[in-house]
């Protein structure tokens, strides 16, 4: 038995055409365009059954959030999200350059359940290749009785790929976040209810509409129970992403990259994630596992922060790179974020005042809960953690004002900047 | 239990950091150092009026007031730790 659900009998240079997927996983049965209630209510409880949460990074349930799209009156649209908007994510694009078909599948699907008229896939701007492989996907699919599919290509950047950000974009073509009241509420472009779900979210439910719910969580005789993909990075020989079972211990995920020497922590989720000690790295790799360290899986990111850099300024770079990345609508991210960053710099440069990680936390309880998206919560909750798991470093910081590791090395994934907004 | 309550909420892309608000409403409005509004507490007892005016006075008309049920026994959550 192996880990391979998603990535099963995927060829190791090529796509998965429509023929070999179906030899792999089998026929998709689909109720045509019309729609059929008892379909979908069937197919609806294997969804809520199978507990499949939304992987890209909220992990919300998805069956709740399909049930709550299609109680809405106004007409639905399906959209696939393959923004990838963190960089240290690969997973979806890994994911959709080896088994392009098994995306579609889950978006047909989850289309049908909704009654969406069309189906749009949202591929960043700067990944040519994978929009090019999903093209040719699509084009193979067109004798298929299937709702019709088209790709968007929004800017690759980390906002971006916001549900709201989604909306507004196809309403006027600003990749910037909506401010939302309450939740839920409907996310509304073009006249339509939008279901916005990640990629790997549709694939697995390309996989629910085959086998049920029930093996989706438990797997069988030959495949492993609930998978989820990771992309590894940092400190290792071997980066990449990797297919793993829900539950299998951090430390054997790990170790599937090939860590090299002592390992100060890790981050999960992604940048708006949290790090954790190594200690986790005994515990499982599941929401309740990670949560015993105060983290979660977010979008399947694991980044290991080797000993010999100093987890402070590694903080610092990642505040830095989010607070850029504020869209700027919402003074407390276009204030607050480049404020929490100087502030972190200037701990792990010596240039800090006394009481720097009290004055951060205070930063922190006036920023959260203040963005109209969750962009500054995401990197309160990083900032927060770092103080709570590199406390040691933290307090050498204080004391001796800085520990000797801070350097120009990282094992961060930080692509340039440019100014948009 | 389940409790109705009112709430300020601030639209954070609209507000343009006037600060009108903190003072017509100082019971449950705050500022951050940049002069953002920080709501504090529930919309209750004199602060009513004055969380009223603030919402109708507010140039950006970024402030609205909301209705609720929520559950009493369960805290607000926090990522602090």
């Amino acid at each position: 038995m192996n880990g391979y659900r998603l990535l099963e009998g995927v060829n190791p240079t090529s796509s998965l055409s429509l023929g070999e997927h179906i030899e792999v996983h089998g026929p998709l049965n689909l109720p045509g365009k019309r729609g059929n209630q008892a379909w979908a209510d069937a197919m609806l409880h294997e969804l809520e059954i199978s507990g499949l949460t939304g992987r890209g990074g909220g992990r919300f349930p998805t069956a709740t959030k399909v049930a709550y799209v299609a109680s809405q009156r106004r007409k639905g649209r399906m959209v696939v999200n393959l923004m990838e908007g963190e960089p240290a994510s690969q997973k979806d694009s890994v994911l959709a350059a080896f088994a392009p078909h098994l995306i579609l599948d889950g978006a047909q699907v989850l289309a049908a359940l909704i009654g969406a008229d069309r189906i749009v896939i949202c591929i960043a701007d700067d990944n040519d290749r994978i929009a090019q492989l999903m093209e040719r996907a699509i084009a193979d699919r067109r004798g298929l009785d299937e709702r019709p599919m088209e790709i968007e290509r929004p800017h690759g950047r980390y906002v971006a790929s916001e549900e709201t950000a989604l909306a507004h974009f196809f309403d006027e073509g600003a990749s910037l976040p909506r401010f939302r009241p309450s939740r839920p509420s409907p996310v509304i472009a073009k006249g339509r209810v939008l279901l916005v779900d990640n990629a790997e979210t549709c694939a697995n439910v390309g996989l629910i509409a085959r086998h049920g719910g029930q093996w989706w969580s438990s797997g069988d005789a030959t495949h492993s129970p609930e998978s989820t993909l990771v992309t590894i990075s940092g400190a290792v020989d071997a980066p990449g992403v990797f297919e793993v079972a829900l539950g299998t211990s951090l430390g054997d995920i790990v170790a599937l990259a090939r860590p090299r020497g002592g390992i100060a922590g890790i981050l999960l989720g992604g940048y708006g994630g949290t790090w954790v000690s190594p200690s986790a790295l005994d515990s499982p790799y599941s929401p309740s596992g990670m949560a015993a360290h105060g983290g979660n899986l977010g979008a399947g990111i694991v980044v290991v922060l080797g000993a010999d850099v100093c987890p402070i300024a590694e903080t610092a770079r990642i505040a830095r790179w989010m607070a850029n990345e504020s869209a700027g609508q919402c003074g407390p991210c276009l204030f607050g974020l480049p404020r929490m960053a100087g502030q972190i710099e200037a701990l792990a440069t010596g240039r800090h005042s006394a009481n720097a990680d009290r004055s951060l936390l205070d930063l922190t309880d006036i920023l959260e809960g203040r963005g109209a998206c969750a962009h500054p919560d995401g990197v309160i909750r990083m900032v927060r953690s770092a103080l709570h798991v590199f406390a040691d470093d933290v307090a050498t910081h204080q004391h001796q004002k800085t520990c000797g590791r801070v350097g120009a090395k990282t094992y961060l994934t930080l692509p340039p900047q440019e100014e948009l907004f | 239990m389940a409790k109705r309550i009112l709430t300020l909420i601030v639209d954070p892309i609209k507000c343009d950091a006037y600060g009108h608000c903190a003072e017509i409403a100082p019971e449950i409005i705050a500022l951050d150092p940049w002069g953002y509004p920080i709501i504090r507490g529930q919309v209750a007892g004199a602060a009513k009026a004055h969380a009223e005016m603030a919402v109708r006075q507010c140039p950006r008309q970024a402030l609205s007031i909301k209705a609720s049920n929520v559950d009493v026994d369960r805290p607000v959550g926090s990522t602090r730790r």
